[in-house]
């Protein structure tokens, strides 16, 4: 075995470790070592990475090393413990830097003078100290606001696939998010894992274009860094959110993109210890630790401030039950599915119309919130919409002429839902009115007996009597 | 014993995560509980090797190292139970939230240590036993009222049973304070309102009885189609977002049973803020009180720890026991018995055990047996009948019904709701699907319903066969649209939708629709079922099926689930009268055109 230690002014430093193995370094003979305690790792050519404890006894600590292994040896090796978890120095004056996925300035810039150093795991809010969080946030865009409203505290992903247009959305909704009330303006962490740089220059390109870039913070961890620092990049930035919000008082909108790399590199660190793998081979804790992340979001009683969180995602094969979207399905309150179909048809957003969904909208839209009709008129287009999908079925079979004149309205209203509803432009910013008429135009294109879901009250008040929509259809298989 | 290991003190020499090694600890027991480190961390013994234990810890074990000392408490996991625990809400091993958040404010810091119940407080104690009686296992001694819907015995433990010594008079009485004196074969035992319980023990009774009680939900296709009775278990399996969260909720709020514990397990942390939000302003439809002053809330989140998520079933399961053991009738949900089936996992992955299928320890299938067992209609040790109903809910990954958890689960209950995700992204909620549903206890609570309707399996058995033919059917449509059908299978098709609309798909937000009464419920059904049949007469005598479609009365049964409250049945009876005389009319003209057909040729 080739560890020793020496004594140092900075605390014990050993040298030599056992074993490397992927991002896995071993040393021996440690002394006063910690769980998840932060490890310095310095190369034979003298640099420094940082690493972190993953399972620690009497003989040996197995260190994580973030920063790669590549170059390290087993005999010119030097390791030492630094006495605490991984902690990030906050200070709101990181707003309008660019940091590194470990939180090191990346812009040139010096360090931020920070007064708080936070563990980057945080610590769980407790369920009794939460504030459920009710108010709508306008982001301009139909399909969200009218279907899937967002509202302030949420975890709400983007569920995406490679090539679709997810950083355009997010970009939109960042740039046009707002209260409809209320004049706060969002601060933006921003964290990229594994994305290439030209993704980072969108966002950048597009923050500044916008004026949001002094309100805005990123951490980058681009796919050339060393993939296990990923794991740290969204705690890191979940960190500095939290600082923002509960102690500066903030409102702050997460962005991580892209959660699926992240994913990857958790795989990669859980294969090299010889862990047992579940499902497609990632590990049986990836519920748990997506949860670490996700439930980093919300409001506290008692705090002025929130973070809402939106997390990118692309699902492998554009498989929505893949370990990665579907876990992140489990914890996050909804998603936001972009289709690729929509997409190849040219409808911009192109939101999946059923399987998105937003389950903080019932308690942040209607009455008092934004319009008394808003759920009902949701709810309704949802059902119709589902009936739509149904009929394309059954025209692909029996041809769109055997249809009968129903079935026929249904299809024209499911062109009218996707063109006109869920289409807009990517500067289009429509206010929440406009959604709401939007959404009655393209569902009077129906009978009006055929809008089960809505009362009668509310029908008259806002379906639109047309040539069209008084027709008096007879038979058909089956109604909405 | 050798001297040397008696001068071993317990101290950690590995931490693998929530799994902690230490030594010096030969006189441990298993399941006992232990403090580690300096912080004091709690954790439960739950293997011995010579002396060396493997410890599951409670809390985030980061920066605890080789070295740290152990404390043994010497008692297993056990929860406090006495009065206070209704309307509390707990994290997995009995801490009340409210209490760390006064101490740690919004964060959970580790090593917090609160009481799981308040010492200090008072509670009026009326007796209701007298010296020199007869005291039994189990038997009250005397009452508190806990909240305005709870009546709290004060009973015996189950081990404390023999002549009463003496008794406090009315009074106020903290929980330590000693109530009662009971001289038991072993000498004198004192009584207080606090009795303590370990978890993984379930709490004795004298014998299970058979389910002949429906637990009313209030909600349609449970009560009327795939019914749980009262002691019965259920699972509701679902993928993400099929309503899991949301059924269990409204069951919670609507179920007819005297105490509920919702036990959030691995779930988001919101979701537990919900119901302490909604539930003290909701009102119990029975007695018109906060639904909160029957509720008991287990919170361990997804984010916490995920040893003490693992515990958090066994938590609120005892608990249940307890209120239980007082003659009542417990509802219990654990959402999701899933994050606990995995949690088992991780654990196990950690000690190193040997995996079975898909990483899941080879004791999953006993661990699921034994909590659900918990549950039942049983005669309780003081001659009570009382029952612990249990509402699981599985979240089975990809939402595919064949893995592990799903289907172990499965040998263990009666009743499977099965959440289908295509209903759930049309948004049909309860997104519970009736034709891959099922619930063994039909015939166990069809006894109750002929109470409410003498014909209820007939009524039932109607609407299900229509909905087995319509599933039928579709399949031909999907193929060649409906018109090759003949209307009388297209009136299936017709009437089959009506009740998907109007009886099936019930909102959880809508003021009349939420809960629905067993009469509004046999009401609806009879409505639509009539509508079938009257229907049906007027096709053989060649009405076409488009007349029926256009029906006035159409849209109004559609709309009468929202549309009316439970106490208008009147406006059911209207419905029907109306449904009645439009078929009339519609019978009346073409009988005469048939007539008219008919008459040159009979004359
Ligand atoms: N009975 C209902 N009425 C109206 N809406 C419902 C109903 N049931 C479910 N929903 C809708 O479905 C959404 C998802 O439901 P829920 O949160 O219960 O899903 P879940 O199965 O618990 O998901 P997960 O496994 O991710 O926790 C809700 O937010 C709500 O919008
Ligand atoms: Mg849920």
């Amino acid at each position: 075995m080739h560890t020793d230690f020496e004594i140092e002014d900075r605390g014990l430093q050993y040298v030599g470790s056992s074993r490397i193995e992927g991002p896995l370094v071993v040393v021996e003979k440690v002394l006063d070592a910690g769980y998840d305690e932060i490890v310095e790792i310095i190369d034979p050519t003298g640099h420094s990475r940082l690493g972190r404890v993953l399972d620690v006894s009497e003989t040996q600590a197995v260190v994580q090393v973030l920063e790669g292994t590549t170059g390290l040896s087993n005999k010119a090796m030097r390791t030492r413990f630094l006495g605490e978890s991984f902690r990030l120095p906050v200070s709101h004056e990181m707003l309008g830097r660019v940091f590194d996925g470990l939180g090191r300035p990346a812009d040139g810039g010096p360090p931020a003078l920070c007064a708080d150093r936070n563990d980057v795991n945080g610590m769980p809010i407790n369920p009794y100290a939460r504030r459920y969080p009710r108010e709508f946030i306008q982001t301009g865009l139909s399909a969200i606001d009218g279907m899937n409203a967002l509202v302030r505290g949420q975890k709400l992903p983007i569920f995406s696939g490679n090539g679709l247009p997810h950083d355009r959305v997010s970009a939109q909704i960042v740039r046009q998010a707002r209260l409809l009330e209320e004049e706060v303006q969002f601060s933006i962490v921003f964290a990229a894992m594994g994305v290439k740089h030209d993704v980072a220059e969108f966002f950048i390109r597009n923050f500044r274009d916008s004026g949001a870039l002094a309100r805005a913070v990123m951490f980058f961890s681009l796919a050339d860094a060393p993939s296990v620092e990923r794991l740290l990049t969204p705690r890191v930035a979940l960190t500095l959110a939290e600082h923002l919000a509960f102690d500066c008082g903030q409102h702050v909108l997460v962005l991580l993109t892209d959660m699926t790399n992240y994913c990857e590199s958790l795989r990669e660190v859980g294969t090299a210890r010889g862990e047992i793998p579940g499902r497609k081979g990632y590990p049986g804790y990836l519920y748990s630790d997506l949860a670490s992340i996700y439930e980093r979001a919300g409001r506290i009683e008692g705090s002025p401030g929130s973070i809402t969180q939106m997390a990118i995602l692309t699902m492998p094969a554009d498989d929505i039950s893949h370990p990665v979207p579907d876990l992140t399905g489990y914890i996050t309150e909804g998603q936001v599915v972009l289709d690729r179909d929509l997409f190849q048809r040219g409808v911009y957003p192109p939101i999946a119309g059923l399987p998105s969904l937003s389950r903080l909208m019932k308690d942040g839209v209607g009455e008092g919130y934004t319009r008394e009709d808003h759920p009902i008129l949701a709810s309704q287009l949802f059902a119709c919409y589902a009936y739509v999908k149904r009929v394309r079925g059954l025209a692909d079979v029996i041809g769109e002429e055997e249809l009968s004149t129903l079935d026929k309205q249904y299809l024209r209203f499911g062109e009218a839902f996707e063109t006109r509803f869920l289409n807009q432009g990517e500067y289009e910013n429509r206010s929440i009115e406009e959604t709401l008429e939007l959404g009655w135009e393209v569902l009077s294109t129906l009978p009006r007996d055929e809008l089960h879901r809505v009362s009668d009250s509310l029908l008259n008040k806002y379906y639109r009597e047309s040539e069209e929509g008084m027709v008096c259809v007879p038979a058909g298989g089956a109604s909405g | 014993m050798t001297t040397s290991e008696k001068t071993v003190k317990p101290v950690v020499t590995r931490i693998s995560g929530p799994i902690v090694t230490a030594v010096g600890m030969h006189e441990a027991q298993m399941y006992e509980v232990v403090q580690v480190g300096d912080l004091g961390l709690v954790g439960e013994v739950v293997r011995l090797i010579g002396d060396r234990a493997t410890i599951q810890v409670y809390e985030d074990t980061t920066m605890v190292k080789p070295g740290a000392p152990v404390l043994r408490t010497g008692a297993p996991l056990s929860v406090w139970l006495g009065p206070g625990l209704i309307g509390n809400i707990y994290d997995g091993i009995q801490r009340p939230l409210p209490g760390i958040q006064a101490r740690s404010g919004a964060w959970i810091r580790r090593g917090e240590k609160v009481d799981s119940l308040d010492k200090e407080r008072l509670w009026t104690f009326e007796p209701d036993a007298r010296v020199g009686e007869t005291v039994s296992a189990g038997q009250a001694i005397g009452h508190v009222v806990e909240t305005p819907l709870v009546n709290h015995l004060v009973m015996t433990p189950p081990d404390i049973e023999g002549i009463l010594r003496s008794i406090v008079g009315k009074g106020e009485y903290g929980l330590l304070d000693t109530l009662a004196v009971v001289e038991t074969s072993a000498g004198p035992r004192e009584v207080t309102m606090l009795q303590r319980w370990p978890v993984r023990e379930p709490r004795p009774i004298l014998e299970r009885l058979r389910i002949t009680e429906p637990l009313i939900t209030g909600q349609r296709i449970i009560d009327t189609f795939f019914p749980i009775g009262k002691g019965g278990a259920a699972a509701i399996p679902g993928g993400f977002g099929t309503g899991k969260t949301i059924t269990q909720h409204q069951l919670a709020k609507w179920s007819d049973a005297d105490i509920i514990v919702f036990i959030g397990c691995g779930e988001r942390g919101n979701e537990m803020t919900e119901v302490l939000r909604e539930f003290p302003e909701l009102k119990d439809p029975r007695s018109g009180r906060p639904l909160m002053e029957r509720t008991i809330l287990i919170a361990n989140t997804s984010n916490m720890p995920v040893a003490a998520r693992e515990v958090s079933i066994y938590t609120g399961i005892t608990l249940a026991e307890y209120y239980r053991d007082m003659g009542l009738s417990v509802a219990v949900f654990a959402d999701s018995t899933s994050r606990w089936a995995e949690a088992l996992r991780e654990l196990a992955a950690r000690l190193e055990e040997m995996p079975a299928e898909e990483g899941f320890p080879a004791s999953l299938p006993t661990r699921l047996a034994q909590f659900y067992e918990r549950g039942g209609a049983v005669t309780t040790l003081a001659g009570k009948q009382a029952s612990v109903s249990i509402v699981g809910a599985v979240s089975p990954p990809g939402g595919d019904f064949s893995e592990p958890v799903t289907q172990h689960t499965r040998r263990f209950i009666r009743c499977f709701w099965a959440l289908d995700t295509e209903l759930a992204n049309a948004r049909h909620y309860p997104s519970i699907h009736w034709l891959h549903s099922y619930s063994e206890y039909v015939e166990d609570v069809g006894h109750w319903w002929k109470k409410e309707a003498p014909n209820w399996t007939e009524l039932r058995t109607q609407a299900l066969t229509i909905l087995q033919k319509e599933e039928r059917l579709q399949q031909i449509v999907k193929l060649v649209g409906p018109d090759v059908l003949p209307d009388s299978q297209r009136l299936i098709l017709f009437i089959a939708e009506i009740m998907k609309d109007g009886f099936l798909a019930q909102s959880a937000f809508d003021e009349n629709d939420m809960y629905c009464t067993p009469e509004k419920q046999v009401a609806l059904l009879r409505t639509m079922l009539a509508l079938h049949d009257r229907g049906h007469e007027l096709i053989q005598k060649g009405v076409p099926l488009y007349r029926i479609r256009s029906l006035e009365c159409v849209p109004k049964i559609l709309r009468a689930k929202a549309a009316f409250g439970n106490k208008e049945l009147e406006k059911m009876a209207e419905l029907d009268k109306m449904v009645n005389e439009e078929m009339d009319a519609l019978a009346k003209e073409y009988i005469k055109e048939a007539d008219l057909i008919c008459t040159p040729i009979s004359k």
